[in-house]
């Protein structure tokens, strides 16, 4: 599928996601960036500027139930989750899903973000997604982000009694870290 | 402790015990929580973080020349692959057009690369099961391959030989000679190899049936490279997302569909020779021209996020560089093979015999620091 069928697509299951389709084009990668107008309301944005993939960004209230249906329907079936990033935007705290088709090879990105510096947390897409098992300690660990319904969310490479979460942007160990 | 079950009338019990972090067959500074039932594995929980050195972190601070020479820390054995990812992504980045000599030099030093990984792999492989002499046999092999690359790149296992923009410097004369000598040696080393071990009774029997894996359970867990392609999951990035020369050359994916420990096993065998392959296919036709393009001297990415894919000697690895605009990534995320591929250990060796798992973990070829970036 390409980006702009796989956006009408993903768009129509949330109906109030009308991000512009009028501005697609009718065939073909769209390399058109404006799509900044899109109602307010809309839970979902998509965007591919600055990226050779299709991205969404989709509220956190959205992910399982946006990520369950990535897998789930038949037309765009991501069995594949390739990389799962955590992300310090400052201030907001997010993770990165990159999603591809094993059987039509498309790749979409999906980001969520939240503001909440002292309690992040996600749903965890680790029930569709077994590999998401681990990639999700690893942001637990790093960046301090709770996933709800994990199986077994703890610390993976630093010991439980670490103070911090060292990729975020803020955090400082003056003895550890060099600083150029 | 856990609760006791009688198992014709003799008690049983679950207990913990610790493999690793020094252990032989971990191939490095990994430690497993094994929970056992007499010798049957009832979980497998792995304790990371003994040699993380967080190399995300630290190409943060990084320029993107310095990030390259970091990468070959990372899985040590692909070291070259790790290289290109990195190049690649900056590359792409800057829209930098590549002379086509590099990326045949890429491509033939990175097939040379997987095969040198598959050769220490084999012997270790080896080693693992009880048959110390394969790893004589590897290691002889391998030590081709890395005087190859000594007197072209200048170092036999940490190369740093791609720069972005092309590589540090032209290949040395010798180079396609004794590439030659190699293939034609080789070709009749990987018969010897399958007389060795693959042939050999014993080692069938250790190792078919033993930790399947599923292709259903290959995609969920993100296995890739090897570990996917033995569970039937066709996931060659070379395949599907050809990077480099690899888009000129012909060769088949390694697939086989038992998923145990024996099919991975012999997907390596297989991919040694296609890598060799596609040395072949490309050794008589490195294009003239410029070994390098110029950069500048400080590398500044477009704002933007960029992400490649190349396949190591492990799998699929994957640079993410989310830049804004500065000398330095934002952020860079290493979606690493073995990092994934050690997530399903457990899926597939609960149930197992305790002495199984040592097999099964050779044929999943961690290499740690891959895993504790």
């Amino acid at each position: 599928m390409t980006n702009a069928a796989l956006k009408e697509l993903i768009a129509s299951w949330f109906p109030n996601a009308k991000a512009d389709m009028d501005h697609q084009n009718s065939d073909g990668d769209s390399d058109s960036n404006d799509n900044k107008e899109s109602p307010i309301e809309n839970p979902l944005e998509f965007t591919e500027e600055g990226s050779e993939f299709l991205n969404i960004q989709v509220p956190e209230a959205l992910l399982h139930e946006l990520m369950l249906k990535l897998k789930t329907h038949p037309e765009t079936h991501f069995d594949y989750l390739f990389c799962l990033t955590g992300m310090d935007w400052e201030p907001a705290l997010g993770v990165v899903y990159h999603l591809e088709s094993t059987e039509h090879r498309h790749i979409v990105v999906v980001k969520v973000k939240t503001e909440d510096r002292d309690h992040p947390s996600f749903d965890s897409v680790s029930d569709i997604w077994k590999t998401a098992e681990f990639h999700e300690r690893e942001v637990y660990d790093f960046f301090g982000i709770r996933f709800n319904n994990h199986p077994n969310l703890k610390r993976l490479f630093l010991t439980d009694e670490w103070d911090g979460y060292p990729l975020r942007k803020d955090y400082v160990d003056e003895i550890n870290m060099v600083i150029k | 402790m856990q609760e006791s079950t009688t198992i014709n009338n003799f008690k049983s019990e679950e207990y913990f015990i610790n493999m690793g972090p020094q252990h032989p067959a971990t191939h490095g500074v990994l430690r497993l929580l094994l929970t056992i039932d007499g010798e049957i594995i009832k979980r497998v929980e792995p304790d990371l973080g003994y040699i993380h050195r967080s190399i995300e972190k630290m190409c943060e601070r990084d320029s993107y020349q310095q990030i390259v020479h970091l990468t070959d820390r990372m899985d040590y054995l692909s070291s070259h692959i790790n290289n290109e990812a990195v190049c690649l992504t900056v590359e792409k980045a800057l829209e930098l057009e590549i002379p086509d000599r590099v990326k045949v030099i890429r491509t033939i030093i990175g097939e040379l690369t997987r095969i040198a990984s598959h050769c220490l792999w084999w012997g270790v492989m080896g080693m693992d099961v009880g048959a110390l002499t394969t790893y004589f046999y590897g290691f002889r092999d391998r030590e081709m391959i890395n005087d190859i690359f000594e007197e072209t790149c200048g170092a036999r296992l940490t190369m740093n030989y791609n720069v972005p923009g092309g590589l540090m410097w032209d290949i040395h004369p010798n180079f396609v000679n004794r590439v030659k000598t190699f293939i034609a040696h080789f070709k009749t080393k990987i018969p010897e190899f399958d007389r060795l071990l693959t042939e050999n009774i014993i080692f069938q029997k250790r190792t078919k049936g033993v930790g399947i894996l599923s292709k259903e359970d290959a995609i969920s867990f993100g296995a890739s490279g090897p570990v996917g392609r033995a569970s039937g999951y066709s996931c060659d990035v070379r395949k599907y997302h050809p990077y480099s020369a690899l888009d000129r050359v012909t060769f088949n994916e390694s697939l086989q569909t038992e998923g145990d420990t024996f099919a991975r096993y012999k997907v390596r065998i297989q991919e040694m020779w296609e890598s060799l392959s596609i040395v072949e296919q490309l050794i008589d036709n490195i294009p003239e021209g410029e070994h390098r393009i110029a950069t500048n001297a400080v590398i500044k990415l477009p704002k933007g996020e960029y992400y490649q894919k190349v396949e190591t000697a492990r799998g699929e690895l994957g640079v993410y560089i989310v830049s804004t605009g500065t000398k330095n990534p934002y952020r860079l995320k290493f979606r690493s093979p073995g990092f994934s591929n050690l997530s399903l250990l457990n899926h597939i060796a609960v149930g197992g015999k305790i002495g199984d798992l040592v097999a099964t973990m050779a044929t999943l070829d961690l290499v740690i620091p891959d895993i504790d970036r």
